[in-house]
């Protein structure tokens, strides 16, 4: 049996279970969203990813209906649902600050959404007794939400909006108050509930790491836009513009005048005097063309001595060594005073310090390792 | 235990007295044997029997109570609305007018209140008596309860509402199950208020209230004017001591639920098993 890739994005034939078509929301002369059209499928977990102001909560008010597009149309299952109130939408939303009913027990908030559609007593009992193994709650249904610990009341928001099965399930900043170690675990919960329940997850945050971890795809949002939509792994390595390679995780932007010398092949010119820079680029670039080479610090070698086999090489010193433990990032000043990270993983316990500071380096990395950017 | 010095004492001494005398002094001539106010004659609890016998008192006394439950629990449903709308109802035309205006009566001199009031009920024939106190108490007592209930609406994460209502309820459902259980305390102790303005209002009701129907206060009043009685001195002690009960218990109750929320806030902090 040959696992089939889950890509619906990538299939003319599937149907999107959220549409939204030239939607535009304005608050007063403040343009939040402008003109924003995009498709997400069933089953998706998709991560709405920008800095804070750059409307993606707005996105998801609209979506569970506390906010309504100034223009354009918000389909769900191919409905509009621009007039359908947010207690009559098959969407459930867990909010930032969790929400959880103060004066209610932890089974009575998650039952509250059972409670509203009238349905029979013993129905409710079983699926709260189920939406609290999910997220292991057994022990604390009898506790209020102020007894509990921040984790276990992420717990039972997650609990609470997932207790109607909705069709679409909201996460705003879900993890944004709890410690890193607890929001990694917590990262993977999230993935195996979304998996199991077979609920789209649409996400809003504007941590990329988390983004990244769990989504399906990630659109990344900025003023109201949406500049780049596809899976984690082609917005870092095949970002499409320089904001996104910038906002999704450490880059090095090198701007240049391109020069084709080949089948997608490019020279670089990026600093007089300087040896042009080789890359490869399937987008085409006319001749002297400004251009903004993304390159990644992992992608790039630090060597004592210039490395005969490689098409870009430049000499610089070390100006400074942040070492994380696993990794240790480099920050290599070029004679034009530019300065380029450069980062090795620290695979040996004894490390071998054969480069520190000011020391004369080169760094290296091959033609196809940046990527060339037009903006 | 720090040892006092005689400044302290004295000026502890001073202010007490000055606070507390006149009433201890109304207490004990409460249980004077002489009908004279001012003689000593002995103790005696003839004025408390006395009091129970007087009709025109107990008359008064039921009336103020009615009004001060009828108005103050009419004052707290207006007032607990008028607060939801100001505080929720987004930017409407002429927001900042109405809030303003509701908080008018609190600065408006009862005076005036009182008379506008005589002219509104003269104007539009409708007698003097307990209806008219009841409206004219839930007036000015209404904008005290907003007061309070607003201030906690401000400070209520508006998320939990939205949360009621993305999980089926309907608005009205979202006051109803989530709103008004968090914000009850507010509510609670802006009917207590609207009670107690009521209890002792003077100024307003001697306005409105009619031959039918007086309230203590006036009551009180008038019987003053004609001469402090032992009677009174019992009855305002009764008040008194009603007024102390009321206190205490409030004071009880609130240090034991905050004594609840250090134990819950405690609970939560110890590591879950």
């Amino acid at each position: 049996m040959s696992p089939t890739v889950f890509a619906p994005w990538n299939n003319p034939e599937e149907k999107p279970l959220i549409r939204f078509e030239n939607v535009t929301k304005k608050f007063g002369e403040f343009v939040a969203i402008d003109d924003l059209s995009l498709d997400i499928y069933a089953q998706e977990f998709f991560a709405l990813l920008g800095p804070s102001g750059c409307g993606k909560t707005t996105m998801m008010r609209m979506l569970a209906g506390f906010e309504t597009p100034t223009t354009g149309r918000i389909e769900l299952a191919g409905q509009d649902i621009a007039q359908v109130p947010p207690n009559k939408r098959a969407v459930n939303m867990m909010f930032q600050s969790y929400a959880l009913f103060p004066h209610l027990s932890i089974w009575d908030n998650i039952a509250f959404g059972l409670r509203r559609d009238k349905m029979p007593k013993d129905a409710i009992e079983a699926r709260v007794a189920e939406m609290l193994k999910l997220t292991r709650l057994e022990k604390f249904a009898r506790r209020k939400p102020h007894q509990i610990s921040g984790g276990q009341r992420q717990r039972v928001a997650l609990a609470r909006s997932l207790a109607k099965a909705p069709k679409l399930l909201l996460l705003d900043e879900p993890l944004g108050a709890l410690d890193k170690k607890l929001r990694q675990d917590t990262q993977f919960e999230l993935m195996d509930i979304q998996e199991s329940t077979g609920t789209t997850f649409v996400i809003v945050t504007h941590d990329q790491e988390e983004a990244m971890t769990v989504a399906s795809r990630v659109a990344v949002m900025d003023e109201g836009r949406i500049i780049q939509v596809a899976t984690p792994a082609e917005i870092y390595e095949a970002p499409n513009s320089v904001y996104v390679a910038d906002f999704i995780g450490d880059v090095n932007i090198i701007e240049a005048r391109t020069k084709a010398v080949g089948a997608e092949q490019y020279h670089l010119d990026w600093a007089d005097g300087q040896a042009p820079l080789t890359a490869t680029s399937a987008l085409p670039f006319s001749e002297g063309q400004q251009a903004h080479l993304a390159i990644r610090p992992e992608k790039i070698r630090i060597t004592t001595e210039r490395p005969e086999d490689a098409p870009n090489a430049l000499q610089g010193k070390v100006l400074d060594i942040a070492y994380l433990g696993n990794l240790s990032t480099y920050h290599v000043e070029l004679p034009g005073g530019q300065v380029i990270k450069a980062q090795t993983a620290n695979t040996r316990r004894i490390a071998r310090r054969d480069i520190t500071w000011e020391d004369p380096v080169w760094i290296s990395w091959s033609a196809t390792a940046g990527v060339l950017l037009a903006q | 235990m720090k040892r006092m010095t005689w400044f302290n004492v004295t000026s502890l001494t001073l202010g007490f007295a000055f606070l507390y005398l006149p009433m201890i002094i109304l207490v004990i001539y409460s249980f004077n044997a002489s009908k004279l106010v001012t003689v000593w004659a002995g103790f005696s609890t003839r004025w408390y029997g006395e009091l129970l016998q007087n009709e025109a008192f107990l008359n008064a006394a039921w009336v103020t109570i009615k009004v001060a439950v009828i108005s103050s629990s009419i004052a707290t449903v207006l007032g607990t609305m008028a607060a939801y709308v100001l505080v929720r109802g987004g930017r409407f035309m002429g927001r900042t007018l109405f809030s303003g205006m509701i908080y008018a009566p609190l600065v408006m001199p009862e005076v005036i209140t009182g008379l506008s009031l005589l002219l509104l009920f003269i104007g539009i024939g409708l007698d003097r008596g307990v209806l008219t106190i009841v409206l004219a108490h839930t007036t000015f007592s209404m904008c005290y309860v907003s007061v309070v209930v607003s201030s906690r609406l401000v400070s209520f994460d508006r998320s939990l509402e939205e949360a009621a209502l993305d999980l089926g309820s309907s608005p009205w459902e979202a006051f109803r199950l989530v709103t008004l259980p968090i914000i009850a305390p507010a509510v609670i102790s802006g009917w207590l208020l609207a009670f107690t303005l009521s209890l002792d209002d003077l100024v307003i009701a001697s306005f409105t209230a009619g031959p039918s129907a007086t309230t203590l206060p006036i009551k009180i009043f008038s019987a003053v004017r004609l001469g402090v009685s032992p009677e009174i001195n019992a009855l305002s002690t009764i008040m008194i001591a009603i007024v102390t009960v009321g206190v205490i218990t409030a004071s009880l109750v609130s240090k034991h639920s905050s004594l609840r929320a250090q134990e819950d806030a405690r609970a939560a902090e110890r590591p879950a098993t």
